[in-house]
């Protein structure tokens, strides 16, 4: 399991490919990757939107996402899962979020990384501050139910 | 006993700093820590707590050395 909180810009697919390269053991033994990429849009709630700013709490992110994915593990089976999440300053097209799960069976990648997902969108202590086309700044108040 | 209580995102923006040191004799909630730090300000209904960086109810008794944090509802992802 590995989970990254990252300042900088970064490629998804090089994450993966990485993670996977480095973990010898999965070899033969996955049959099922599942991935979520989350990615900054240049719109939310009827404005323009031209950036953001991540916050969040060092220390705290890390320890409620390794305790989501190991609460994955108890109810998944699981061969190895990677979290990818940015903080700083995001633009349109950047990604936010990569959540990668790999299992031996498609039912258990694609329910637990949906899982992760959805406990990391209420558990993670990250904060959004848009920044609008128009220069105004304002916080995201609430995520939106990804079950809607 | 002392703790540090921390604030973060708009919380932190609307009391104007992101800590606080503080120092008691009785055995306090929470709830408690927040009305010491902030005596003249109402608690927002929707922010959250944390203990040792993990989620607390506002009845959580607190022991010395313990980090508090408040904090709006999170929007990662």
């Amino acid at each position: 399991m590995q989970v990254k909180i990252v300042e900088q810009a970064f490629d998804p697919w090089q994450e993966i490919q990485q993670f996977q390269n480095s973990a010898q053991e999965m070899s033969g033994k996955f049959g099922a990757t599942s991935v979520f990429v989350g990615t900054m849009r240049d719109f939310n709630e009827g404005d323009n939107v031209k950036g953001m700013s991540l916050e969040h709490y060092p220390g705290m992110t890390e320890k409620q996402l390794t305790d989501i994915v190991a609460e994955t593990k108890q109810q998944w089976s699981v061969i190895d899962v990677l979290v990818v999440h940015r903080v700083g300053d995001v633009f349109p097209d950047e990604p936010i979020v990569l959540v990668a799960v790999w299992a031996s069976h498609r039912g258990d990648a694609f329910d637990s990384s949906r899982y992760i997902m959805e406990a990391l969108k209420s558990k993670a202590p990250f904060w959004k501050k848009e920044i609008l086309l128009t220069d105004a700044e304002r916080w995201v108040d609430q995520n939106t139910d990804g079950y809607l | 006993m002392s703790i540090k209580v921390r604030y973060f995102a708009s919380l932190k923006e609307a009391i104007g700093r992101g800590e606080d040191e503080l120092a008691f004799v009785n055995t306090v909630s929470v709830a408690g820590v927040w009305v010491m730090a902030n005596e003249d300000k109402a608690r927002p209904d929707n922010i959250l707590a944390a203990v040792n960086m993990e989620y607390v109810s506002f009845d959580y008794l607190v022991n010395d050395g313990d980090e508090v944090a408040f904090f709006p509802p999170v929007t990662g992802g």
